[in-house]
């Protein structure tokens, strides 16, 4: 999962609970039912786990674009050179 | 970092708070309720009426207990249970509550009803003051909701009295 993948799947799961708990509670309060309430917001949270929890195509939409090895090679490590060092030490000394 | 059991937590967590509140709404909602319930009690016959060997007046009657309670049930109404006491003021304390008859409604369809009975519970006074004793009979309830807060509330019906002598 990328990490436009990942925001996504957290806006989603959000979005989603937030949802289904509100058509919940309003299905089990005009049908003066708790029981439509309880079983409604499973429903949406199995839904919901359906929906976010396995790593789908649509979360990998975005992958990283990492360098070329030969850009690399142009732009080597900086090395820490062995000059700089003894001369800080002479100063000392 | 936000591997599946980073997601699966999460997801638990939050629809676990979402539940509590939901639960917590049901609760409120049921303030939104204004019930109207009624209720009459006859006492068709003072069955006997006497002094205990230890002092104590005992009455026992036989009631008509009819009331329609339905208007106390809610959504989130698990059941209500239903007590009826008798309350008198004696010289010595000035409240005096017995209950006589309880039950337990478990459903709406079944909270408009009357029932021709003897009382459940022994009406004993500790002591001696219940010849002529004017009393109320008084209906309490305990709303028992699925979630959240237990309501209680009762309703007054007052203008009884006992025989003047032991029968």
């Amino acid at each position: 999962m990328d990490w436009e993948g990942q925001k996504l799947a957290e806006q989603l799961m959000q979005i989603m609970l937030l949802a289904f708990a509100v058509i919940a509670f309003s299905a089990g309060y005009f049908t003066a039912s708790f029981q439509t309430m309880i079983l409604t917001y499973a429903g949406g949270v199995v839904l919901t786990t359906l929906v976010t929890l396995p790593n789908w195509p649509f979360f990998n939409r975005h992958p990283l674009k990492w360098l070329d090895p030969s850009e690399a090679e142009k732009h080597p490590k900086p090395q820490p050179s062995v000059n700089v060092t003894t001369k800080k030490k002479s100063i000392k000394k | 970092m936000h591997s599946f059991g980073y997601r699966a937590n999460a997801l638990l967590t939050f629809s676990v708070t979402i539940l509590a509140f939901m639960c917590a709404m049901a609760s409120l909602s049921d303030t939104l309720n204004s019930p109207s319930p009624s209720a009459q009690v006859q006492v068709l016959n003072i069955n006997w009426f006497q002094k205990q060997p230890n002092g104590n007046d005992e009455v026992s009657m036989t009631l008509n207990i009819s009331a329609d309670l339905q208007s106390l049930f809610t959504w989130n109404t698990k059941q209500v249970f239903v007590f009826l006491a008798a309350e008198y003021d004696t010289p010595k304390h000035p409240v005096n509550q017995i209950s006589l008859w309880d039950g337990i409604i478990p459903s709406k369809e079944q909270a408009k009803f009357w029932i021709h009975t003897s009382n459940k519970y022994r009406f004993i006074d500790q002591g001696s003051n219940l010849r002529g004793k004017e009393y109320n009979l008084t209906l309490h309830w305990h709303i028992m909701p699925k979630t959240g807060k237990m309501l209680v509330d009762k309703l007054v019906l007052p203008g009884y009295r006992l025989p003047e002598a032991y029968r």
